[in-house]
C-alpha cells in the first residue's frame, strides 16, 4: 500500500513537472512566429476546454453556449484595457485575464441559475437558447459591443515593467503559459474539493445525491460559476492575444460548438483529455485548414466515428493502452496495430481522394478538372480516378473491418486475462 | 384590424410549420429519450431535395418524393449510428445527432453552395389567395397551413387508429413490455425516427420556397424548435402545439411593430437623450428585438414554470 502511494505521488510530480517543462520549453524548440502563435492559442484553449469539461465531463452538463462566458470574459478585458489605457491608470495587463474571469463568473451567476434549473437534455437546449439570446443582444447594441468592426485594443499600454511590455509575442506567450499552468492546477484541485466530488455524484446519480441531503441544482449552479470564471480567463487571454474583440464571432454558436467538439475529441472522462483536445483544435484549425478545403468535413467525420467507436475520446484510447502496457500485454498488439494503421491509411487515401475531387469540382472547377493529390494528378473529368479511388476506399474499409474485429477479439481476451490475474492476486 | 388579421394568419401558418417540426421532435424524444439535434437538418434536406427534384420531375411529385428520401436517410442513420451509441447513454446520443447536423450542413454547402438557391413557388401557388382590407394573403402560406393540418390529421389517425400506431403509443411509455409481447421495438424506433425525419422534410419542402432555402435555414429553425419543446414542456405534443402557435404568432406580430421603449417613455413625458449610455438599448424597436423574443419567452418560462406549459415532468 505504501509503495503504491509513493508511486502515485511521484507520478503526480512527474505529470505537473512535465507540463511546466513543456510550457517553458515549447517556444525554445518551435521558434517560428507561426509556431509561437499556435502555442499561444493552445495555451488559452487548454484553459477554455478544461473549463468546458468541468461542465461536460465532471458535471454531465452538455452546454452549447460556452462561448457566452469566454466571449464576455474577452469583452470585459477589452473594455477594461480601453478604459485603463484611456484614463492613464496603472493596472497591469498581466492582471487583465482576472477581470475577464470575474466577468465570466458574474455572468454565470444569473445565466447559470436559469440554466442549471434542469439537467440533461433540457440543460443542453437552454444553454443553446441562452447563447442565441446573448449573441443577438450583443449584435443589437453596436455602441456597447463594437458592432461589425469589433473593438480593438493595444496590449502594450502603460510603462514596461522589468522591461516586459507584452509587445513581442514571446512575452505574451509566457503570460499565457503561466495562466495555463495555474488554471490547470486550480481546476484539478477543484475536482478534489467537496464541491467537485459532489458534482461527480450529481452527474452519476442525482436522486441519491439528493437523498444524502444535497441540493443538486445548487451543486450544478456553483460549479457552473466556477467554470464561467475559468472560461472568462481563457476568453480574456484570447482577445489579448489577437488584440480585437468581435461580438458576432467571439460569442457565436460556432465557437461554442468548436469547444464542445474538441473537448469531446480530446476525451471527457479523464481530466487531461481536454488538453489534448485544445492541441488538436489548434492543429486542425491552423494546419489542416491550410492542407485541404474539406477540413470541416473530415472533422465532422472524425467526430461522428469517435462517438461511435471511442466515446471516451483520445484520452481514453491512451489510457487503455497505458493500462495494457502496465499489465505487460501491449507487445502482442504491435502486429495488429501495424495492420490497422496500414488498413486505415488505405481507407483514408481512397476516401480523401474522392472527397478532394468532389470539393475541387464544386469549388474550383474553373481552374480545370485536374486535382493534385499525393503527388499524383487526377483528372476528375474522367471516370478512372473516381473508380480507382472508390476501389481503394472500399478495399481499405474492408481491411479496417477485418483487422478491427480481430483487434477487438484479442483485446477482449487480454482484458479477461488481466481480470483473472487481479482476482487471483486478491485471493492470495 | 387588417394588420391584426393578416398577421394572425401569417403567424398561424408559421406556427403550424413549426409544429410540423416540433411534433416529430417531441415524438422521437418521448419515445427514445433522444433529443434529435439534426431534426432541423432533415428539414433543410427536404427543402434542398425538393429544389433539386422539382427541376426534373416537377414540384408536386417532389412534394411526395423528397420526404420519402429524407425519411430513408433518417431511418438509415438511426439503424447504423444512433443505435450503436444508445448503450453509451444520453450525452453521446445527443452528440452524434449534433455531429450529423454538422455533416449535413457541410455536404449541403458542398453540393448546392453557400448562397440562397432559387427554389421558387410553382405557378399554382403564386399570387394571393384573397385580399383582406387591401392586404394580400399569399396562397403559399395557406398551402403550408393546409399541408400542416392534413399531415397532423394523418399522423393522428395513424397513431390512434392503426395497429402500428397503437404499438408506437405503447412503446412510448413501456418499451420493455411491448418488447416482451413480441413486438420488434428497435424497428418501431427506426420507423418513428425515419417518420419524424420525413415529416421534418415535408415541412422543409413547403417552407423552403415560401421562405428561403439556404444553408443557414437549419440552424435558424433548429434553435426555435428547441425553444418550442422547452416552452411547451418536454415530451408533450399538446404543449408543443400550443408553444409553436404562440411563438409563431408572437414573432410575426413583433416584426411588424415599430415601437421602442424610448417611444413609450416619450408618451409619459420622459425624453431619452443620446448621451445616455442606455439610449441605444431603449431605442431598439420591438421589430428589432423580435428574433430574441422566443428565447426570452423560454427563459421566463424556465423561471416561472420550469416544466413548461403542458409538461408533467419537473426534472
Amino acid at each position: 500500500m505504501r509503495a503504491f502511494t509513493m508511486t502515485a505521488t511521484r507520478g503526480r510530480w512527474l505529470a505537473w513537472g512535465g507540463l511546466a517543462a513543456v510550457l517553458v520549453a515549447a517556444p525554445l524548440v518551435f521558434r517560428s512566429s507561426l509556431a509561437l502563435n499556435m502555442l499561444s492559442q493552445m495555451g488559452y484553449l487548454i484553459i477554455i476546454c478544461l473549463s468546458y469539461n468541468l461542465l461536460l465531463g465532471q458535471g454531465g452538463m452538455l452546454s452549447f453556449g460556452h462561448a457566452v462566458y469566454t466571449g464576455l470574459g474577452g469583452y470585459a478585458a477589452v473594455a477594461a484595457i480601453g478604459y485603463v489605457d484611456g484614463h492613464g491608470l496603472a493596472f497591469p495587463l498581466a492582471l487583465m485575464p482576472l477581470v475577464g474571469g470575474a466577468m465570466g463568473a458574474l455572468i454565470a451567476v444569473p445565466l447559470g441559475y436559469v440554466s442549471t434549473k434542469k439537467a440533461g437534455t433540457t440543460f443542453a437546449m437552454i444553454s443553446l437558447g441562452i447563447g442565441e439570446l446573448v449573441v443577438a443582444f450583443a449584435i443589437m447594441l453596436p455602441d456597447l459591443f463594437g458592432g461589425d468592426g469589433g473593438m480593438s485594443i493595444n496590449r502594450t499600454y502603460g510603462k514596461p515593467f522589468w522591461g516586459i511590455s507584452f509587445g513581442p509575442q514571446i512575452e505574451l506567450y509566457y503570460l499565457i503559459a503561466v495562466y495555463c499552468f495555474v488554471c490547470t492546477a486550480l481546476m484539478y484541485a477543484f475536482t478534489a474539493t467537496p464541491l467537485g466530488r459532489m458534482l461527480n455524484a450529481v452527474r452519476d446519480n442525482p436522486e441519491r445525491a439528493q437523498f444524502v441531503g444535497y441540493d443538486t441544482q445548487l451543486v450544478r449552479w456553483y460549479s457552473f460559476i466556477v467554470a464561467g470564471f475559468f472560461a472568462g480567463i481563457g476568453g480574456a487571454l484570447a482577445t489579448i492575444n489577437f488584440e480585437i474583440f468581435n461580438a458576432a464571432d467571439a460569442l457565436s454558436s460556432m465557437r461554442s460548438g468548436a469547444y464542445l467538439l474538441f473537448t469531446f475529441l480530446g476525451g471527457v472522462t479523464f481530466f487531461f483529455g481536454p488538453i489534448i483536445g485544445a492541441v488538436l483544435m489548434v492543429l486542425s484549425t491552423v494546419l489542416l485548414s491550410e492542407l485541404t478545403a474539406a477540413w470541416l468535413l473530415y472533422l465532422g467525420l472524425v467526430f461522428v466515428l469517435m462517438i461511435m467507436y471511442a466515446p471516451g475520446g483520445v484520452a481514453s484510447l491512451v489510457m487503455m493502452n497505458v493500462q495494457m502496457a502496465r499489465a505487460g500485454k501491449l507487445g502482442r498488439f504491435v502486429g495488429l496495430y501495424g495492420a490497422l494503421l496500414l488498413a486505415c491509411a488505405v481507407l483514408l487515401a481512397g476516401a480523401s481522394a474522392l472527397i478532394e475531387m468532389v470539393y475541387h469540382m464544386q469549388l474550383s472547377a474553373a481552374t480545370g478538372s485536374e486535382v493534385k493529390y499525393l503527388g499524383m494528378r487526377l483528372d476528375a473529368a474522367t471516370g478512372a480516378p473516381w473508380l480507382g479511388a472508390a476501389a481503394v476506399a472500399l478495399a481499405g474499409a474492408w481491411a479496417v473491418h477485418r483487422v478491427g474485429r480481430r483487434l477487438a477479439h484479442a483485446w477482449g481476451r487480454a482484458q479477461e486475462e488481466i481480470e483473472a490475474e487481479l482476482q487471483r492476486g486478491g485471493q492470495a | 384590424m387588417e394588420f391584426f388579421t393578416i398577421s394572425l394568419l401569417n403567424g398561424l401558418s408559421y406556427g403550424l410549420m413549426l409544429f410540423m417540426l416540433s411534433s416529430g421532435l417531441t415524438l422521437i424524444f418521448s419515445m427514445m429519450g433522444v433529443l434529435n439535434f439534426a431534426h432541423a437538418s432533415f428539414y433543410m434536406l427536404g427543402a434542398y431535395f425538393a429544389f433539386a427534384l422539382s427541376g426534373r420531375i416537377g414540384y408536386w411529385s417532389a412534394l411526395f418524393i423528397a420526404p420519402v428520401l429524407v425519411g430513408l436517410i433518417g431511418a438509415a442513420f438511426e439503424q447504423l449510428c444512433l443505435r450503436r451509441v444508445h448503450r453509451f447513454g444520453n450525452v453521446p446520443e445527443l452528440l452524434i445527432t449534433f455531429g450529423l447536423s454538422y455533416l449535413v450542413l457541410e455536404v449541403v454547402q458542398l453540393v448546392w453552395g453557400r448562397n440562397v438557391v432559387p427554389y421558387g413557388l410553382p405557378t399554382q401557388l403564386q399570387g394571393p389567395l384573397f385580399t383582406l382590407y387591401g392586404t394580400q394573403f399569399p396562397k403559399s402560406r395557406a398551402f403550408i397551413m393546409l399541408v400542416a393540418v392534413l399531415m397532423l390529421g394523418a399522423t393522428w389517425l395513424v397513431l390512434q387508429r392503426t395497429r402500428i400506431g397503437l404499438v408506437i403509443q405503447a412503446a412510448l411509455t413501456h418499451p420493455e413490455t411491448v418488447q416482451a409481447l413480441g413486438h420488434n421495438v428497435p424497428r418501431v424506433f427506426m420507423l418513428v425516427f425515419g417518420g419524424g425525419a420525413a415529416l421534418a422534410a415535408l415541412a422543409g419542402v413547403v417552407a423552403g420556397n415560401t421562405y428561403v432555402t439556404e444553408p443557414a435555414m437549419a440552424y435558424a429553425v433548429g434553435t426555435i424548435i428547441f425553444v418550442v419543446v422547452v416552452v411547451g414542456g418536454m415530451g408533450s405534443l399538446a404543449g408543443a402545439f400550443l408553444a409553436s402557435v404562440l411563438i409563431g404568432v408572437v414573432q410575426t406580430f413583433a416584426v411588424a411593430i415599430d415601437t421602442s421603449l424610448a417611444d413609450l417613455l416619450a408618451v409619459v413625458g420622459v425624453q431619452v437623450s443620446s448621451g445616455n449610455p442606455l439610449a441605444q438599448a431603449l431605442r431598439l424597436t420591438v421589430a428589432q428585438v423580435a428574433p430574441m423574443l422566443p428565447y426570452l419567452l423560454m427563459v421566463l418560462i424556465l423561471i416561472f414554470r420550469p416544466r413548461g406549459l403542458m409538461g408533467t415532468r419537473e426534472d
